[in-house]
């Protein structure tokens, strides 16, 4: 019923929708003459054919045919890409940012005495839940995946805790390693002692600590049994760390410590990021940018710019793309892109920020962030260009099923639309409406 | 007329009888100004725009048409355009040619960057009632954010108080243009704005100090409270109408007029009195923060309690729920594209809001940004409304979609009469764009602002930088120190 209302709305994709309701069921689907970015080294493919076979992508190039029973979903040559990287955020994590209830991404253990906790063992992926609102809001618009990210608060530390990327697809586990958050910088001086140079204090008193030159049972020991082997596997490079900092000295000095102790790492904000791009590049740090962010907001980025994500890429750093704490409106990733793009950063770099480079980044290369045979088939068809704000999505294929497009929004937006009938607009529509 | 809860509180004397009784020319006592504006347009010769698509404001578009400025006003606009010799010949073609975009709800200059704690101007949040404050005291003419909006086309605005109030403050409107007083930006003539507030935040504020309002239902007794104090000011405080007593043989034509009255018209000034009187008298606009779409009509309803008028709606993500009723009341709903879910009273935003507002007739719909970033990219939120309407079957046209940004916040702020179109007389307020504005690679490559290049995106010297960024060498690449790295 709804998409037919849908559909009667726009009778351009009508066609389409009605192909995707019949393949809802099935992981099998052609998507034919689409102008494929695969954010691949195969680049952008005109006029090509998708194949997907039991959710995953089983073959990409021209005048592919369908095998018997596989339905064709007619794309007319309009763009079709991976689906996109939300950016770190809290989706599942909270409901609605102003209710403690329903927030979820920060542990602060000593919040009471206002006494610093270092507990790298949280994961926040525990607390995701796949029945929010927010995950069909996103997801309507083309954002297949996100990476829940830990937050600081004081009674915690500047080890936020870990967080890994959530397919939004309403399955409840996580894909790919933990990830650990740090916060460095202004954000972080509330945890530690009021200056930004007791922020290496404290991480270099734990990397003690992980190495056990600090031992448990010392009055400086600070983390429990698990919280030292959870410190150990990120401090011996056996995972990624995201580094939330700003400012170019502090990104200077992470960059010695990172370098010292051969860690991975990458940095979330990266508002001055661009006047040590040479440096980020040898030493292979990802950064995910807010383009937007071009006004010297704090004095942690005086020198904040909108060539950021641009004079990064041309240095060869690998941007992606991240608005802080956008959960609800994570759709926005996609004008954060679109205006890179427009501040100089190359179209496909652009597209890359938003799925090649954080699923290299994070670890999931193999699953999502390109359309390549044995990838999932996590795809979006775009009405044009999936970089500009004034293109939607039309379509989103999660393991090659066909989503359903929509959500509470949408569910709001057509109580409200459609004339009055006499009745309150409590009522559901009258069949057939 | 006497309202029945007015009559009961003995309050006789109000809106309509006040206004029918005041003469339009004069500033009230309300509304005299000690702090105005010095704002002169910079000097500039004619400007003619040649062979662009224009959108007008009006709803109109032309293509391969011509803007002709001069005197710091539009003289003419249509195709193949006479000019004068000395006209600055401005070829256009293949760009857009749009009235300069007006945000309604700015924070710029009282939240300026960076956003210090010495910096934090927004809020008198020492009292939940404040009309008698003016953000115009707070703002800080050298916020980077000011040329920053700039280089997005933004030509007016209107600098707000915050909301954590229920009563904020007086608003005022500038002209986007570099200075280093805010006199120096206010726009000539421009009504003040009144700041209120609804729902979350005031009862948030108050209510976690246990002082009123620590409810909505607090919230509106604060507000009907204050507006009680300011209708009795205003009967004590409005000139009688004239000749109240026959003159007699005997007197002297002086003592006969006026002298009666002034034991009423006297007395001591009230700041907060004098801006909700103004208001009361429709010479300050109010412009409301109100989320939900019930509050938005109790409020409709406090204004007919107490006879003013609501200019517009700010944030309304529920405005969509009540848009016939705000068209039918003359209403603007100010709003975003996409925000939402940040707190429980923006929990129903959807995409469509704006498009939705805008479909009535005599709406008026208006994007604002309540944002830094946001004013700087004004045209792109449109876009996104214009996509997400598409989609639910509203086609809107461009013409018709700049109103948003041009035509509707100029009425909002009452220089609709001034700005906010291209029609001969108004201001040569006026962007030019690379393309079609409503994308994400539009940019404003010239803006002008009373007929002067006030921003011109090739040329460094028409440029404008604050003081705070001179000589911040985080606004070049780090050196490279030493000879070996």
């Amino acid at each position: 019923m709804s998409r037919v209302s849908v559909s009667r709305r726009a009778p351009l994709f009508a066609a389409m929708l009605l192909g995707a309701s019949f393949a809802a069921s099935a992981q099998n689907v052609l998507i034919r003459d689409a102008k494929v970015h695969t954010a691949t080294a195969q680049g952008t493919l005109e006029r090509a054919d998708v194949l997907v076979g039991n959710g995953l992508v089983r073959a990409v190039g021209k005048g592919l045919s369908a095998p018997a029973g596989v339905k064709v979903i007619e794309a007319e040559g309009r763009p079709l890409t991976p689906t996109l990287f939300g950016g770190i955020t809290e989706i599942g994590l909270e409901e609605v940012s102003g209710e403690k209830s329903t927030v979820d991404q920060t542990v602060a253990l000593g919040a009471d005495t206002k006494e610093m906790t270092v507990r790298p063992e949280f994961d926040v992926t525990l607390a995701y839940n796949p029945d929010s609102v927010l995950i069909p809001v996103a997801r309507i618009e083309g954002i297949g995946w996100t990476l829940l990210g830990a937050g600081t608060a004081t009674g915690g530390s500047i080890v936020a805790g870990q967080g890994g990327i959530e397919r939004l697809d309403g399955g409840p586990d996580p894909i790919g390693p933990r990830v650990l958050f740090v916060r460095l910088g202004k954000d972080g001086l509330g945890l530690s002692g009021s200056s930004r140079a007791a922020q290496w204090m404290i991480l270099d008193q734990l990397i003690d600590e992980s190495r056990g030159r600090i031992t448990p049972d010392n009055h400086a020991a600070l983390l429990t049994p698990a919280g030292r082997a959870a410190l150990q596997k990120y401090f011996g490079g056996g995972g990624r760390i995201v580094f939330g900092v700003d400012r170019a000295a502090d990104i200077r000095q992470l960059l010695r410590w990172s370098t010292k102790h051969q860690l991975r790492i990458a940095i979330a904000g990266g508002g001055e990021a661009w006047r040590l791009a040479p440096q980020l590049a040898a030493a292979k740090v990802p950064v995910f940018v807010n383009p937007l962010s071009n006004l010297p907001s704090d004095f942690d980025q005086v020198g904040a710019s909108m060539e950021n994500a641009a004079r990064l890429q041309a240095a060869g750093v690998a941007v992606g793309f991240s608005e802080g704490g956008a959960s609800h409106n994570a759709r926005k990733v996609r004008q954060l892109a679109g205006n890179a793009v427009a501040a100089g950063l190359p179209w496909d770099a652009g597209l890359a920020g938003l799925t090649r480079v954080p699923a290299e980044a994070f670890g999931v290369a193999g699953e999502v962030g390109s359309i390549a045979p044995g990838k999932r088939a996590d795809l979006v068809l775009w009405s044009a260009d999936p970089l500009d704000v004034s293109s939607v999505a039309l379509q989103v294929w999660m393991d090659g099923r066909a989503i359903e497009m929509r959500s509470r929004q949408t569910e709001l937006r057509d109580r409200y639309m459609r004339p009055d009938n006499g009745l309150p607009r409590a009522y559901s529509a009258p069949s057939g409406n | 007329m006497l309202r029945p809860l007015l009559a009961g509180f003995g309050l006789a004397l109000l809106a309509g009888a006040v206004q029918a009784a005041t003469p339009a020319p004069a500033p009230s006592r309300y509304t005299q100004d000690p702090y105005p504006s010095t704002y002169k347009p910079l000097a500039g010769g004619p400007v003619l725009l040649q062979h662009a698509t224009v959108l007008t404001g009006t709803g109109q578009r032309l293509d391969n048409a011509d803007v002709l400025l001069r005197d710091g006003k539009v003289v003419a606009v249509g195709t193949a355009l006479d000019a004068p010799a000395d006209a600055t010949r401005v070829d256009a073609t293949g760009k857009w040619v749009t009235p300069g975009i007006i945000d309604v709800h700015s924070h710029l200059g009282v939240y300026p960057s960076p956003g210090v704690g010495a910096h934090s101007d927004g809020n008198e949040m020492t009292s939940p009632v404040t009309p008698n404050v003016w953000a115009e005291h707070s703002i800080w003419p050298q916020d980077p954010g000011f040329e920053a909006a700039l280089a997005g086309g933004i030509t007016s605005l209107q600098i707000l108080p915050g909301s954590a109030n229920l009563i904020g403050g007086r608003g005022v409107t500038l002209k986007n243009v570099p200075s280093t007083t805010y006199q120096g930006m206010k726009f000539p003539g421009a009504p003040w704005g009144l700041k209120m507030a609804c729902g979350e935040n005031p009862k948030r504020v108050y209510g976690s100090r246990n002082t009123s309002p620590g409810t909505r239902m607090g919230n509106v007794a604060g507000y009907r409270a204050a507006f009680i104090d300011a209708s009795e000011y205003l009967r004590k405080t409005t000139p009688k109408p004239a000749a109240p007593k026959k003159s007699r043989w005997w007197q002297s034509s002086t003592a006969a007029n006026g002298a009666d009255s002034e034991k009423d018209t006297g007395g001591k000034r009230d700041l907060k009195l004098d801006t909700l009187a103004g208001a009361i008298k429709g010479d300050i606009l109010v412009h409301i923060h109100c989320y939900r779409a019930d509050e938005m009509t109790t409020m409709l309803d406090l204004a007919k309690e107490f006879g003013f008028k609501v200019a517009a709606f700010h944030h309304g993500v529920e405005a969509y729920k009540i848009a016939d009723r705000l068209a039918a009341e003359n209403v603007c709903g100010a709003l975003w594209a996409d925000w939402w879910g940040f707190k429980m009273e923006a929990f129903d935003g959807i995409q469509e809001n704006i498009a939705i507002v805008d479909r009535p007739a005599k709406s008026c719909a208006i994007v604002h940004s309540d944002s830094e970033e946001g004013i700087q990219r004004l045209n792109q939120e449109a876009a996104k409304v214009i996509a997400h309407a598409r989609l639910a079957g509203m086609d809107i046209a461009p013409e018709r979609a700049i109103r948003w940004l041009t035509q509707n916040p100029a009425k909002a702020l009452g220089i609709g009469d001034r700005t906010g179109t291209l029609e001969p007389g108004k201001m040569g307020d006026v962007v030019v764009w690379n393309g079609n504005p409503f994308s994400v690679y539009a940019k404003a490559e010239q803006v002008y602002i009373d007929g002067a290049r006030i921003y011109d995106r090739a040329d460094p010297s028409r440029q404008p930088k604050s003081d705070f960024m001179l000589g911040q060498p985080a606004t070049r690449s780090a050196p490279q120190i030493g000879g070996v790295r």
